[in-house]
């Protein structure tokens, strides 16, 4: 009993992860068809907005509010992996929207770019910079609409823009001399140390628990509760959902699709940074940080059936309870006595890579059987 | 279209043929050692970049997982190298076994041990497992980005076996073949890899006519229709499963001589090759060199690899911003590539735009359409 319920905490605890990190692509490339490789770098965004936060909180201002810096990280990571994401949509994606495999590769250089940029640049001017882009593309949203109307608004435009400059650069000095550990370029993984609160383990039904998995746990609850929320209860919601199942009708309805694919593409890009923070307290933050989740991520997507939320989750919890009781050899453990073989068989994959192996094996026998994921899309087509 | 249809004088084909022998019979007189291998190993990426220009620019298979074949052809050769120089090693196996204790040559070490299996292994399993892995995913009609992300995941199930066994195959550290005999030669040694360069310029130029063929007459008729319209080709009665196993274990075997002819010249074989990052590479040079038109995937190949170790020689933090800058570049701007920019309409439209060109009167379009309709 004690071994069930070990073993179905850790596969939870892998599955959620991996929940976190998928539910960002299973928006984008379910609802889109858009093939983002950069996810995982924007996953990597999040985990050094935490590592940045976390270093900021440590200055004597905000030194009592410390021990809440995990949550506002969580916040912070959705907004700059959002505001990145949007970017990347208004410059790159858009023009290449209906061609996947395109999209594909234009993201991968987006995704070099992206790792080359936090080993070359300082943390500390990459934050001014996010923040300039933030001004940048939201400062012309707020203003009144008699501005927006007006054919003086590309002025207004242009001038928010450098006020966005300015405030980035302004930014990037203060925390650069502020926090020396952000002042310098460095290709080092970095830490992340959890605050005191969420160190230690939780004891449930004599077993002990690390207080960080939990908190993983619930922030993919949170993550998964709202996004569904989002997407059944909102009136985004409703038009994100009309768009997907077609678009052109949407468009004659009055839909703006284009709004539609930004806030689409920024929500996805942004839970991408929540999963960054998840993945932060897991282990060290580095520029490669997201290359490590990417393939795995699109095997849930692909796994679950694409556009099916409830298949994304249960892709992913599946394949976290196979990945530990296959790497943990714990059928071994059930089942002491089985035969020479196959109790060879099982050590032979019982450890984290062979794992993978294991895995990614089955799930490429299970798509021979349904190869379009557990739930596939009704209709009837010649393609696709 | 304008540029493929000049018919070039025999005697300018003959001369250019001429030369470029001429060329590489003095190659290795004109460019110092280091030189030399480093364009031999980039001519042998080349045959990987021909395979991934039949699958991908023909038919429209974009594989992520290149790698794969690429590292199975250099472990194949690799593997005897080792065999056949570990005579002076304990117990006759290769040196590495020692270190885990391992005593017994692994099984499937044993067949290694001929050249003859072993000069057939380096292409066959390669395309054998190419052409399983294509089977099994194109009979369920998975394809377009599915296709991409099955060959990932099976990419990295392959590096992570190779990564993970040690008292196999050696694990993270590879096998290692500059030290090891070929006909009584050091193969490290400057004057076998001479040799090593002439063989992969005379494979290349095999491999190219090869290529040609394959996308030559009906069958290649048959993959361009594929990559086009796929269900028509089926309705008319074509099974495009076979066609597509049939093309993508030609690419596995392309990609097995290119990782065979690369490992022996740059000495070592390791699971690195079958990291993510490369597989994909191996695709922009296809990209930008130009994806359907084979000379552009070797001149992709051997550019832009080049280029990699001239940039990352003076520069070296700055080649991953301009790696991904090329990527999104041609995507965004050179869809067909710097060769198909060429032989298409893009040198005539630049003229133009600078009014160094008169435009060409497109309609009544009779003459255009006939000349450009086909092509594609």
């Amino acid at each position: 009993m004690e071994l069930l319920l070990d073993s179905l905490f850790n596969g939870v605890a892998i599955g959620s992860v991996l929940l976190v990190a998928a539910l960002g692509l299973a928006i984008v490339f379910g609802l889109m068809g858009v093939i983002n490789l950069a996810h995982g770098e924007l996953m990597m965004l999040g985990a050094y907005t935490t590592y940045v936060t976390q270093l900021i909180f440590k200055l004597p201002i905000f030194k009592p509010f410390y021990n809440s810096y995990i949550i506002v990280s969580i916040f912070l990571a959705f907004i700059v992996s959002g505001v990145v994401g949007i970017l990347l949509e208004k410059t790159i994606i858009r023009k290449l929207y209906g061609s996947p495999l395109e999209t594909l590769l234009a993201t991968w250089g987006v995704s070099l770019i992206l790792q080359q940029f936090v080993r070359s640049v300082p943390l500390a001017y990459g934050t001014g910079l996010v923040i300039s882009l933030l001004i940048g593309l939201f400062l012309p949203t707020t203003f009144p609409s008699k501005i927006k109307e007006s054919i003086n608004f590309k002025y207004f435009k242009f001038s928010s823009w450098i006020f966005a400059a300015l405030t980035g650069v302004l930014t990037g000095s203060v925390i650069s001399s502020s926090v020396s550990k952000l002042s310098r370029a460095s290709a080092r993984n970095v830490d992340v140390t959890a605050p005191s609160w969420m160190r230690g383990q939780v004891e449930i039904i004599g077993t002990a628990f690390p207080k960080t998995r939990l908190m993983i746990i619930v922030i993919t609850l949170i993550s998964v509760i709202a996004i569904t929320l989002f997407l059944n209860q909102s009136a985004w919601g409703m038009r994100i959902r009309a768009v997907t199942q077609n678009r052109q009708m949407s468009d004659c309805l009055g839909i703006s699709t284009e709004k539609v694919d930004i806030i689409t593409f920024g929500i996805g890009s942004g839970l991408a940074g929540v999963a960054g923070v998840a993945v932060s307290l897991l282990g060290s933050v580095g520029p490669n940080v997201g290359g490590n989740y990417i393939v795995g991520c699109f095997m849930v997507v692909v796994l679950g059936g694409v556009g099916n939320l409830l298949g994304t989750v249960l892709a992913s919890f599946g394949i976290g309870i196979m990945t530990d009781l296959i790497g943990a050899g714990r059928l071994l453990s059930i089942w002491p006595d089985m035969p020479l073989p196959l109790s060879n068989t099982i050590n032979f994959f019982a450890t984290t890579s062979m794992a993978r192996v294991m895995i990614f094996a089955l799930i490429v026998i299970f798509l021979q059987f349904k190869p379009t994921g557990l739930f596939p899309q009704k209709g009837r087509m010649v393609e696709n | 279209m304008s540029l493929s249809k000049i018919k070039f004088d025999k005697k300018i084909v003959l001369s250019f043929w001429i030369i470029l022998i001429a060329l590489i019979i003095a190659a290795p007189t004109l460019l110092p050692v280091f030189r030399l291998n480093l364009l031999g190993r980039y001519l042998s990426l080349s045959i990987v970049a021909l395979g991934v220009d039949l699958i991908w620019g023909y038919t429209g298979l974009l594989s992520l997982g290149q790698g794969i074949f690429f590292a199975l052809g250099g472990y194949c050769a690799a593997m005897y190298l080792q065999i056949t120089s570990s005579s002076e090693f304990p117990n006759n196996i290769p040196e590495f076994f020692a270190l885990y204790g391992v005593e017994k040559l692994p099984f499937f070490w044993e067949p290694f041990r001929s050249p003859v299996f072993t000069f057939f292994a380096i292409w066959i399993i390669p395309a054998f497992v190419a052409g399983l892995i294509g089977f099994l995913v194109f009979r369920n009609r998975i394809k377009g980005v599915y296709f991409s992300i099955l060959t990932q995941a099976s990419l990295l199930v392959f590096f992570n076996f190779f990564n993970g066994q040690q008292k196999l195959i050696n694990g993270t550290n590879g096998l290692k073949t500059d030290v090891t005999q070929l006909f009584g030669q050091m193969v490290g040694s400057e004057s076998m890899q001479r040799v090593f360069f002439w063989i992969t310029a005379i494979i290349v130029i095999a491999a190219w006519f090869f290529a040609k063929w394959v996308v030559k007459g009906r069958f290649g008729n048959i993959l361009i229709g594929i990559r086009d319209d796929e269900p028509r080709v089926r309705f008319t009665g074509y099974n495009p499963v076979i066609f597509k196993t049939i093309i993508f274990s030609i690419a596995g075997g392309l990609a097995g001589i290119s990782g065979a002819l690369y490992t022996v010249q740059s000495g070592i074989v390791s699971p690195q090759f079958m990291t993510v990052p490369f597989s994909i590479e191996m695709v922009i040079w296809v990209a930008v060199g130009g994806r359907g038109t084979l000379l552009g995937a070797i001149l992709g190949a051997v550019f832009i690899n080049y280029a990699k170790s001239l940039v990352s020689e003076a520069l070296p933090a700055s080649w991953m911003f301009i790696q991904g800058g090329l990527f999104i570049l041609v995507v965004t701007a050179l869809p067909e590539g710097v060769l198909g920019w060429i032989q298409g309409d893009g040198p005539r439209n630049l003229l133009q735009r600078f009014g160094l060109k008169r435009k060409i009167e497109t309609y009544p379009s009779l003459e255009i359409n006939n000349k450009e309709g086909n092509n594609e």
